[in-house]
């Protein structure tokens, strides 16, 4: 195992820069997550790192090592695909045992190993099976006994659990973290799954047009999101644009006077709440800002309520409510109080479009 | 009332289709039949069955050395025509360049140029060659076994390219990831997922090789004759059964092969 350092990595097609100029450091066992929607230049940032894609500019290195013009099969990275990519025409062990047969290791130690590696993702006895008579999930667990059992300096994992139902996927994922963490691998996953990538990364990187957007753990994202992309791709939030006026003072395009955290510049902005941190009925009344809405859509989603209340003409606000049974259920049409402290307030100033 | 028009309608597919059938395997039938009858002129009904025919086969030399030579360039010419088409069909179905859609089309037409044509250009491309290089081209095994490698590409090329078609790309990412060079992964992993392609394209280059008349006719020096060829010119002087004899040997040849292919890769699932 070892660190992973991306320094200044950018990809250009023509005039196309698909990633840019991306700089991270992915610490010895850790687990980092490029999280985005497609196009975002997560999957090249993966592919250049495995070796695919060369660069057109910035460097790459593993430790102490520059992998930066290395031919993939010289990194010693792990790698999981999205289509499991298991060799159709070889049985499980000779699936498992293909990397280590590449590294020249002598027949009776790959025995032992692939036999090792299926022990650890749970398939012992499935060694003379073939691909197609396993099951998605199966198949995914032999690519990564696969990817795992060559020893990588990295594991990557691009995209590991798309084809997979969702029930599978919550387990296949558990499993993936565990391994991980028990082997101490350093690791990269692609994802556009933003739940997948809260459950399993210790940090994550939040990319769009091919630049990173914000480094961070879960709460740093959740939290303290660095810009409005963030802010709403993370988690969800509802937005009120407008601008401020004065320190902590904030007048909606709607006109409501809100205030928020004092360190906000002044001019055109946006404010994003996080829908389970407003309040409704009356105990909105003590809260920094409040205002009486009518209800106009109300989600049941099982153990949480989602209900839209419109503020005025163009404001409106998603709040989330426990469902409890002993509460009192707001209804459509409902006139209802808001509520939210003025640290829930999280202002972005809006750049000149 | 509803239930009698589909079976009328079942009735009426299946006959189609069996008439099909019996029509294409008809000519078959009666190759077969004829090579077995006793008198020398056939003629219906038979006045006795016999299997001189097929002995006559060995003794005619024409035959034999026929035989012997369709079959060397058959093999050379599949060979070779594979060693042009796989890394062909590799470039064709993963490159997209100037003039690849041409080039496609290119490599299929001598399926589509009239044998005759084709042997005549040939010929005369080989006199000229001949004549500008002084090398012994013209009615050489060589030359022979290069056009016939002209039938065999189209075929192959088709097969090869559309079994890469289906292929995972990412699997040969993961061979490679896992520490394999280009061309370990191509040995290990890439020419494995296609072998059903390959083989498929093989066994119908060497039939459509074994096959020629037209081309052979134009290419083949003094003396040498292909199978093809061989009958030929029996029939210029004979009708007896003896060229259904041969005839018969062929397809026995050819559905072996197909079979053998068939256990190994399904051919169905192919073409």
């Amino acid at each position: 195992m070892a660190s992973l350092t991306l320094d200044a990595l950018t990809k250009r097609y023509g005039d196309n820069v698909v990633v840019k100029s991306v700089s991270l450091d992915v610490r010895d066992g850790e687990f980092l997550v490029l999280l985005g929607p497609s196009g975002c230049g997560k999957t090249t940032t993966l592919r250049m790192i495995a070796g695919f894609v060369p660069p057109s500019g910035g460097s790459m290195r593993i430790g102490d090592k520059d992998i930066t013009t290395l031919p993939p099969w010289k990194r010693n990275a792990g790698l999981v695909f999205q289509s499991y990519a298991l060799f159709p025409h070889m049985t499980v062990n000779e699936n498992v045992g293909f990397g280590l047969d590449m590294r020249k290791v002598d027949r009776a130690e790959i025995t032992g190993r692939v036999a090792e590696a299926l022990r650890l993702v749970r398939l012992e006895g499935y060694g003379e099976r073939y691909p197609r008579q396993l099951s998605g999930g199966q198949q995914q667990r032999v690519a990564l006994a696969r990817a795992l059992v060559i020893r990588p300096d990295v594991l990557l994992l691009d995209e590991p659990l798309s084809n997979l139902d969702a029930k599978l996927r919550l387990e296949v994922r558990l499993e993936i973290r565990a391994l991980q963490q028990q082997l101490g691998l350093t690791t990269v996953m692609v994802t556009h799954d933003q739940e997948e990538a809260l459950t399993m990364a210790d940090r994550l990187v939040v990319m769009s047009d091919g630049a990173v957007r914000q480094v961070g753990t879960q709460s740093d994202l959740y939290e303290r999101p660095a810009d409005l992309f963030v802010a709403d791709f993370v988690g969800r939030s509802t937005m009120i644009s407008g601008a401020v006026t004065a320190p902590g003072a904030f007048r909606s395009d709607g006109g409501l006077s809100l205030s928020c955290q004092p360190s906000a510049a002044a001019g055109p902005a946006t404010i994003a709440l996080r829908p389970e941190r407003l309040t409704l009925g009356a105990a909105a009344q003590g809260l920094a800002n409040h205002a009486t809405g009518k209800v106009t859509f109300v989600s049941y989603l099982g153990a949480l309520l989602d209900v839209h209340v419109r503020l005025n003409d163009t404001d409106h606000v998603v709040v989330q409510i426990p469902n409890r049974s002993d509460g009192h259920v707001p209804a459509v049409g409902d006139t209802i109080e808001v509520g939210w402290p003025a640290s829930a307030c999280l202002v972005f100033p809006r750049e000149a479009a | 009332m509803m239930a009698d028009g589909r079976l009328l309608g079942r009735v009426a597919l299946y006959g189609v289709a069996w008439l099909t059938l019996a029509f294409i395997l008809m000519p078959l039938v009666f190759v077969t039949w004829l090579a077995f009858f006793a008198q020398e002129i056939p003629s219906f009904p038979p006045e006795g069955y016999s299997l001189k025919w097929f002995g006559a086969i060995a003794g005619n030399r024409n035959f034999v050395t026929g035989f012997t030579t369709s079959l060397q360039v058959a093999v050379a010419a599949t060979l070779i025509g594979l060693l042009i088409a796989v890394p062909a069909s590799l470039i064709l179905a993963r490159r997209q360049f100037a003039g690849s859609a041409v080039l496609n089309q290119f490599l299929l037409l001598p399926l589509v140029v009239p044998g005759v044509v084709m042997g005549t250009s040939i010929y005369v491309f080989q006199i000229e060659t001949e004549i500008a290089t002084g090398l012994p081209i013209l009615g050489s095994l060589g030359g022979l076994v290069a056009g016939h490698t002209l039938l065999v590409i189209p075929w192959t090329v088709r097969l090869v390219t559309a079994s890469l078609t289906g292929l995972d790309r990412a699997a040969e990412e993961a061979a490679q990831s896992l520490g394999a060079n280009q061309w370990t992964t191509f040995f290990r992993v890439t020419l494995p997922a296609i072998r059903p392609g390959v083989v498929a394209g093989a066994l119908f280059g060497f039939v459509t090789s074994f096959g020629n008349l037209e081309m052979s006719l134009f290419l083949v020096g003094p003396g040498r004759v292909t199978l093809p060829i061989a009958i030929l010119q029996y029939l210029e002087w004979k009708i007896d059964p003896t060229v259904a004899a041969v005839s018969v040997l062929q397809i026995l040849l050819i559905a072996v092969a197909m079979i053998i292919t068939d256990r190994y890769v399904k051919l169905a699932r192919v073409v």
